[in-house]
C-alpha cells in the first residue's frame, strides 16, 4: 500500500467519522496482570496497541486497557512489556526503558504532564478481545 | 533606561520604600536577597541587584560540575522567576562602574540609580601574577561560567595544560583540565601543594597521590615569562631557566577582593586590599555595607561561602536595625581534590597556639596522614590536618568547634581502629549549640526545634532550616542528627519500600521465610497496606520476585511470577534502547572451547547479531528480536550453553586469570576455582547483581579486589576479600579471611552471600550494604566466621537448597509452549516489529537511528 493510498483511506474514514470495533485477540493470548501487544489497522492507520489485563480481584470485575505500545521517551515499541502496578490507587504501567509511569485509564504520563499515550476502547466479547479503532 | 528623575519622583512619595542596591549577584549577594525576602524586609526596601555576569547567581562552589554535565540552569541558586516573583529587580549583565557617594547614586553604562543603602557583594577576582606573556591567547582563569566556557574552547585543539598555583582552586582546575583530556601539570611557587592547608608531610603525600593520577607536580617554580613554544603553543620559562611547554595555561594563584569601586569612591581599604567592615558589616560610610569575599573584617578576607552567608545574615540585621554581629568565622574545610581527601581544621599548622602539642600519624602504604594540634593540657582540640582520608573529619570538627573535652588518649582519634569502625562522636553526644551546617549556621538545637515544631523527616528539616543546601559538606552529619533525634522522640523513621508495603526489604524477606509465602498475591493480601494495595508497583514487585527466588528458587517465568519481573527478567534478556534484546550465555570463569566459540559465531551470523566481548569475560550478542529469542536460545542450549543471567539481579560473572596451569607465577588453579564458584552460585537471586574474581597469585590479574567477592590464591590456599565494587563508586574489597582451603572457602561464601541476601536493601550492592552495616567489617566477621548469631547452619542449608534446585531458566522456558507464547511481537500477527531497523557499522549490525531521551 502506498503512502497516498493510506492517506486517502484516512481522509475517508475522517469523513465517515466511524471507528469500528474489531477483534484483536482472544482471552488466552492475554497475560494476567501484565501486557501483550497487538497489531491493529485502525481508522487512523496501522497501530501497535498494548493490551493490559487485570483479572478481577476480590469480587471486582475484570479490567482491560488498550494504549499505545510506542514509548515516546525511547521511541521504541515496548510499553506492553512494562511492569503493571498502581500508584495512588490508579493502575499504571512503567515503561521498561526509562521507567516513566503511564496511567492505564487515559495514557497520561505521571512524570511529564505534556505526554499522554493514545488509548482505545476495549472489551471482552465472550472469550474474544475487541478494540474500537 | 531608568532615569534618576523617575526614581526620585517615586521616592518622594512618603509611602514608597527606601532604595536598597546590591552590587554583585554572586553567592553571597544572592543569599542576602533571600534573607531580605524571607524576613519581610521588602516591605521597607525596594531592592535592585546589579550583576556583571550574564547568568543569575549560581553555585560557584560546584562550578567544576559544569564540566561533568551540569549546565548553568542546574547550577543556578534559584528558579528563573525567583526575582520577578519576589519583587526584586535583578539587572544581569550590567556592571556598576562608579559609586557617587555625594549624590548617593550608582552608575552603570545604562544609567544612574539612587540608593539609600548600598551593599557591596562584588566578590573577588583571580590573581594573575605580573609575568610577561600572561595575556597571551590561551592564558585563562577559573572563576566564572564564562571562564569555563573559554577553557573548554581552548582545550579543543590542545593536548597539554598547566595550572599555575597548587592551592585548593588550582588543584580543582587541574582536575578539570584532566577531565578535558589534557596532559596536565601543576606549577606551584611554594615548596609543597596547598601550602595554606597542609604541612610538609601532608604536602608530600598529596604530591604522591596527585602524581599517581598522572598530573605532573612542579614545586618551587617561579614563572619568569611566557613565550612562543616549539612543540606547543606556549613555553613557560622558570627562575632556573628550566622550561615547560604547554598549549593552555590557567592561572590560579590566589584571589583578590574586587574593591576597585570602593577605592575609587574613597571607602577605607585594607593594606592588602578588601573593603574594611566592622562587626555589622558596615564600611566607614554608614550608608554602605560590604559582604562576602570583598569584605575585610579584622584584617581577614574569608574566601569561603559559609562566612559569606553569615555576613549576609549580619547585613540583613544591620539593614533592619537588628543586633546580629559578625564575629569571624571558622575556616575549617573538608575537600576532595582530584579524588584525594584533604581536611583542615582550626590551627592546623599549630603555629598560632604556643605550647600546643601535636600528634601525627602517617601510613605510607595506605597513603594517609593525620595530625592533631592539642592544647598543652591535652584537653582541647585546637586544630587538625587530614590527607588521604577524611573519615574522622566530622568528629574532629565537633571536638574543635564545641570545645568538647578530648579522650584521655587523643591519639586514638587518628590512629587506625582495629575494630575497623572510625571513632565517631554519636549525634547524641553533641551539645545543642553544636553547629551542624556552617553554611546556613544551623545548630543541633535548631534542628531539634524544627522537629519539635512538626518536621517528621530529613526533607522537612532541610526545608525549614536549609541545612545541607550550601556546600553539602554536612549532609552525612545532618542525616545522622535528624535520624537520631527522630528516633529519640519515638518517631519511626519511615523505611517502607513503597506505598504498598509498610516494611523494609529485610522485613518482607523475614515474612516470606517465616510464613512460607510463595506468591506476590498472597504477600500483598496478607501484608500489604490495606488502603492502597491492589496491584503493587515497579518497586515492590521486582523486589518481592527477587526475595521469592532467593527463598524458593522457582523459575521466574512461572505464571505467578511473570507479572512481577522487569522486562529483562520476563524475557530473560536485556532490553536495548530500540526494544531489541541482548543474549549473554554463561561462560564460567571466562573459559570457552573453540567449538563453543564457533557455535556463538554461527548463531550471531544466522540472526544478524552484533557481537562484543564484554568486560565480564564473555560474549554479548546484541540486537535480538523478541520473536527470535527462543530459537536463538534453542540453538545455544543445543551447543552446550546455558543462560548467563546478564538480565537478573543475581550472580553475573566470576572473572579469572589464567592461573597456575599456564602462568609462571600462579600458585593455585584460579580458572578451576572460578568455574567451581560460578557453577555453585549461578542463578542465585539477590538484592543486586553479584560479581566475583579469582586471581592465581598476588599480582591479581583478575582484579578480584574490585568485586563483591574476591579470591586471591596463596601458597596455602585462598584469601577471601569481600564487598568490593567497580562501577559508579568504586570500592576496594576488604580482606575477610586468609588461607582457606576449598571447602572452607565455599562455606564462608555461602554464609556471606545468604546473610547479604537476607539483610540488604533492594538494589544495594554488597559495598553499600557493608558501608551501612552497623558494626562494620568486625561485626560481619563475628557473624560469618564466629557464628555470633547462631544462624550459620541455616544460612548454609538455605544456600544448599538454592544450589540443588538450580535449573537453566532458558532451558525451562523453551520446553514449555505456554511460556513461549510471550515471545511474540504481536499476539494477533506474525510480523516482526517493522520499526526496528538495522544498519551496518564496521561490518556488524547496529540500530539505524539512535534515539535520544
Ligand atoms: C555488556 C557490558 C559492557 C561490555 O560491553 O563490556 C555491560 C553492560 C551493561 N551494564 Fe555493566 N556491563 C558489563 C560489565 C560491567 C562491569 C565490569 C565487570 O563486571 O568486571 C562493571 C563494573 C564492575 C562492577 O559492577 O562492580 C559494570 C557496572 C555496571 C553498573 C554499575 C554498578 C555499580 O555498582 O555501580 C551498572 C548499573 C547498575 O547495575 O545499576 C551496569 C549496567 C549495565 C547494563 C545492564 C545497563 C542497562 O540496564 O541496560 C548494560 C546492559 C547491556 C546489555 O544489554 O547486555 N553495569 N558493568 C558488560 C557485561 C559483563 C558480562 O559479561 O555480564
Ligand atoms: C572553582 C571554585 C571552587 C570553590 N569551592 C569552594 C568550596 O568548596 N567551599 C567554599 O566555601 N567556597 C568555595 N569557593 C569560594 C566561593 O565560591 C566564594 O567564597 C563565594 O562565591 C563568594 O561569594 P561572593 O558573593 O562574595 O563572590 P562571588 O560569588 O564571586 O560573586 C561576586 C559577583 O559580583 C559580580 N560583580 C563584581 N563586580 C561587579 C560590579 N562592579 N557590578 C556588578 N557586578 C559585579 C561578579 O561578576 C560576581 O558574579 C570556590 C570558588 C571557586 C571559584
Ligand atoms: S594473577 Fe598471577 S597467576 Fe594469574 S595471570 Fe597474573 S601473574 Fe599469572
Ligand atoms: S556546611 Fe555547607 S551545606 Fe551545610
Amino acid at each position: 500500500m502506498t503512502a497516498t493510498a493510506l492517506k486517502k483511506e484516512m481522509d475517508m474514514a475522517d469523513v465517515q467519522n466511524s471507528k469500528a470495533w474489531q477483534k484483536a485477540c482472544t482471552k488466552a493470548d492475554l497475560v494476567a496482570f501484565s501486557g501483550v501487544a497487538a497489531w491493529l489497522e485502525t481508522v487512523d492507520g496501522p497501530a501497535q496497541v498494548a493490551i493490559f489485563y487485570l483479572p478481577g480481584l476480590r469480587g471486582q470485575s475484570d479490567e482491560l486497557y488498550a494504549l499505545d505500545h510506542h514509548d515516546p521517551f525511547s521511541n521504541a515499541n515496548v510499553i506492553a512489556r512494562g511492569i503493571v502496578g498502581d500508584l495512588k490507587g490508579a493502575p499504571v504501567v512503567a515503561s521498561p526503558i526509562y521507567k516513566q509511569h503511564f496511567r492505564l485509564e487515559d495514557g497520561q504520563c505521571l512524570e511529564d504532564e505534556s505526554v499522554k499515550l493514545r488509548t482505545w476502547k476495549i472489551e471482552f466479547k465472550g472469550d474474544e478481545v475487541w478494540v474500537e479503532g | 533606561m531608568v532615569t534618576n528623575n523617575v526614581i526620585n519622583d517615586v521616592t518622594q512619595n512618603m509611602t514608597t520604600p527606601e532604595q536598597l542596591i546590591i552590587i554583585g549577584n554572586g553567592m553571597v549577594g544572592h543569599h542576602l536577597v533571600e534573607q531580605l525576602v524571607d524576613n519581610g524586609a521588602l516591605e521597607r526596601y525596594q531592592v535592585t541587584v546589579f550583576g556583571e555576569e550574564r547568568h543569575r547567581a549560581y553555585d560557584r562552589v560546584h562550578l567544576s560540575e559544569y564540566f561533568s554535565g551540569r549546565d548553568a540552569d542546574s547550577l543556578a541558586l534559584c528558579e528563573a522567576d525567583y526575582y520577578d516573583v519576589s519583587g526584586v529587580e535583578l539587572r544581569t549583565g550590567e556592571a556598576v562602574i562608579e559609586i557617587d557617594r555625594n549624590a548617593q547614586e550608582v552608575v552603570t553604562d545604562q544609567g544612574r540609580y539612587p540608593y539609600n543603602r548600598l551593599v557591596l557583594a562584588t566578590g573577588s577576582f583571580p590573581f594573575v601574577p605580573p609575568i610577561p606573556g600572561n595575556d597571551r591567547d590561551g592564558c585563562l582563569v577559573y572563576r566564572t561560567l564564562d571562564d569555563l566556557d573559554a577553557i573548554q574552547a581552548a582545550a579543543e585543539n590542545a593536548t597539554t595544560g598547566v595550572v599555575v598555583g597548587g592551592g585548593l582552586l588550582g588543584l580543582e582546575a587541574a582536575n578539570a583540565l584532566r577531565g578535558l583530556n589534557l596532559d596536565t601539570a601543576v606549577v606551584e611557587f611554594a615548596s609543597r601543594l596547598m601550602p595554606m592547608q597542609v604541612d610538609n608531610e601532608g604536602g608530600e603525600l598529596l604530591r604522591e597521590k596527585i602524581e599517581a593520577l598522572g598530573v605532573q607536580v612542579l614545586t618551587e617554580r617561579a614563572t619568569q615569562r611566557i613565550e612562543d613554544g616549539e612543540a606547543s603553543r606556549h613555553r613557560m620559562v622558570f627562575q632556573d631557566d628550566k622550561v615547560l611547554e604547554t598549549d593552555l595555561i590557567v592561572f590560579s594563584a590566589g584571589i583578590r577582593p574586587r574593591d576597585q569601586l570602593a577605592r575609587d569612591c574613597g571607602l577605607e581599604i585594607g593594606e592588602r586590599g578588601g573593603v574594611v567592615v566592622d562587626n555589622q558589616c558596615l564600611t566607614n560610610d554608614p550608608a554602605i555595607l560590604a559582604i562576602g569575599e570583598v569584605a575585610l573584617w579584622n584584617q581577614s578576607i574569608f574566601g569561603l561561602v559559609a562566612p559569606g552567608y553569615q555576613m549576609a545574615k549580619t547585613a540583613l540585621s544591620t539593614l533592619t536595625e537588628g543586633d546580629i554581629q559578625f564575629g569571624g568565622a571558622d575556616m575549617s574545610t573538608k575537600l576532595k581534590l582530584l579524588g584525594v581527601d584533604v581536611g583542615s581544621i582550626g590551627d592546623a599548622h599549630g603555629n598560632q597556639n604556643p605550647g600546643a602539642r601535636m600528634f601525627r600519624y602517617l601510613d605510607p602504604i595506605k597513603q594517609e596522614y593525620r595530625k592533631l594540634v592539642v592544647s598543652s593540657d591535652g584537653k582541647k582540640l585546637l586544630g587538625a590536618m587530614l590527607v588521604g582520608d577524611n573519615g574522622v573529619y566530622d568528629t574532629l570538627l565537633q571536638y574543635y568547634s564545641n570545645g568538647i573535652e578530648l579522650p584521655d588518649e587523643p591519639a586514638s582519634l587518628i590512629l587506625p581502629q582495629s575494630s575497623g569502625a572510625a571513632p565517631t562522636l554519636g549525634p547524641g553526644a553533641l551539645p545543642e549549640t553544636a553547629t551542624i551546617c556552617s553554611c546556613h549556621n544551623v545548630t543541633k538545637g535548631d534542628i531539634c526545634a524544627t522537629i519539635d515544631d512538626g518536621a517528621v523527616d530529613l526533607g522537612g528539616v532541610k526545608g525549614a532550616t536549609k541545612a545541607s543546601t550550601g556546600c553539602g559538606g554536612c549532609t552525612a552529619l545532618l542525616k545522622s542528627v535528624v535520624d537520631h533525634e527522630l528516633e529519640a522522640r519515638g518517631v519511626e523513621v519511615d523505611k517502607s519500600i513503597c506505598e504498598h508495603f509498610a516494611h523494609t526489604r529485610q522485613g518482607l524477606y523475614d515474612i516470606v521465610r517465616v510464613e512460607g509465602i510463595k506468591t506476590f498475591t498472597d504477600l500483598i493480601e496478607k501484608h500489604g497496606n490495606a488502603d492502597t494495595h491492589r496491584l503493587g508497583c515497579d518497586i515492590c514487585k521486582p523486589a518481592v520476585a527477587s526475595i521469592l527466588a532467593s527463598c524458593f528458587n522457582e523459575p521466574i517465568t512461572d505464571a505467578a511470577h511473570i507479572p512481577l519481573q522487569d522486562t529483562n527478567d520476563t524475557f530473560m534478556a536485556n532490553m536495548q534502547k530500540n526494544g531489541t534484546y541482548s543474549v549473554v550465555p554463561r561462560v564460567a570463569g571466562g573459559e570457552i572451547t573453540p567449538d563453543k566459540l564457533i557455535a556463538l559465531g554461527e548463531v550471531a551470523n544466522k540472526y544478524s547479531l552484533y557481537s562484543k566481548v564484554t568486560g565480564g569475560q564473555r560474549i554479548d550478542l546484541f540486537g535480538a528480536r523478541l520473536e527470535d529469542l527462543p530459537d536463538i536460545w534453542s540453538e545455544l542450549i543445543a551447543a552446550g550453553f546455558e543462560t548467563g543471567h546478564a538480565y537478573g539481579k543475581s550472580l553475573r560473572t566470576v572473572k579469572s586469570c589464567v592461573g597456575s596451569t599456564w602462568c609462571r607465577y600462579g600458585v593455585q588453579d584460579s580458572v578451576g576455582m572460578a568455574i567451581q564458584l560460578e557453577n555453585r552460585y549461578k542463578g542465585l537471586r539477590s538484592p543486586h547483581k553479584i560479581k566475583f574474581g579469582v586471581s592465581g597469585c598476588t599480582r591479581e590479574c583478575a582484579e578480584a579486589q574490585s568485586k563483591d567477592i574476591g579470591i586471591i590464591a596463596t601458597e596455602n590456599g585462598w584469601n577471601l576479600y569481600v564487598c568490593g565494587n567497580g562501577g559508579m563508586r568504586p570500592r576496594h574489597a576488604e580482606l575477610f579471611a586468609t588461607d582457606l582451603d576449598d571447602e572452607q572457602l565455599y562455606r564462608t561464601i555461602d554464609r556471606f552471600l545468604m546473610f547479604y541476601v537476607r539483610t540488604a536493601d533492594r538494589l544495594q550492592r554488597t559495598s553499600v550494604w557493608r558501608e551501612n552495616l552497623e558494626g562494620g567489617l568486625e561485626y560481619l566477621k563475628e557473624v560469618i566466621l564466629e557464628d555470633s548469631l547462631g544462624i550459620n547452619d541455616e544460612l548454609e542449608r538455605q544456600m544448599q537448597t538454592v544450589v540443588d534446585t538450580y535449573q537453566c531458566e532458558w532451558a525451562d522456558a523453551i520446553s514449555d509452549p505456554e511460556k513461549l507464547k510471550r515471545f511474540r511481537s504481536f499476539v494477533n500477527d506474525d510480523r516482526p516489529d517493522p520499526s526496528i531497523i538495522m544498519t551496518s557499522e564496521r561490518g556488524q549490525p547496529r540500530p539505524a537511528q539512535t534515539t535520544s531521551h
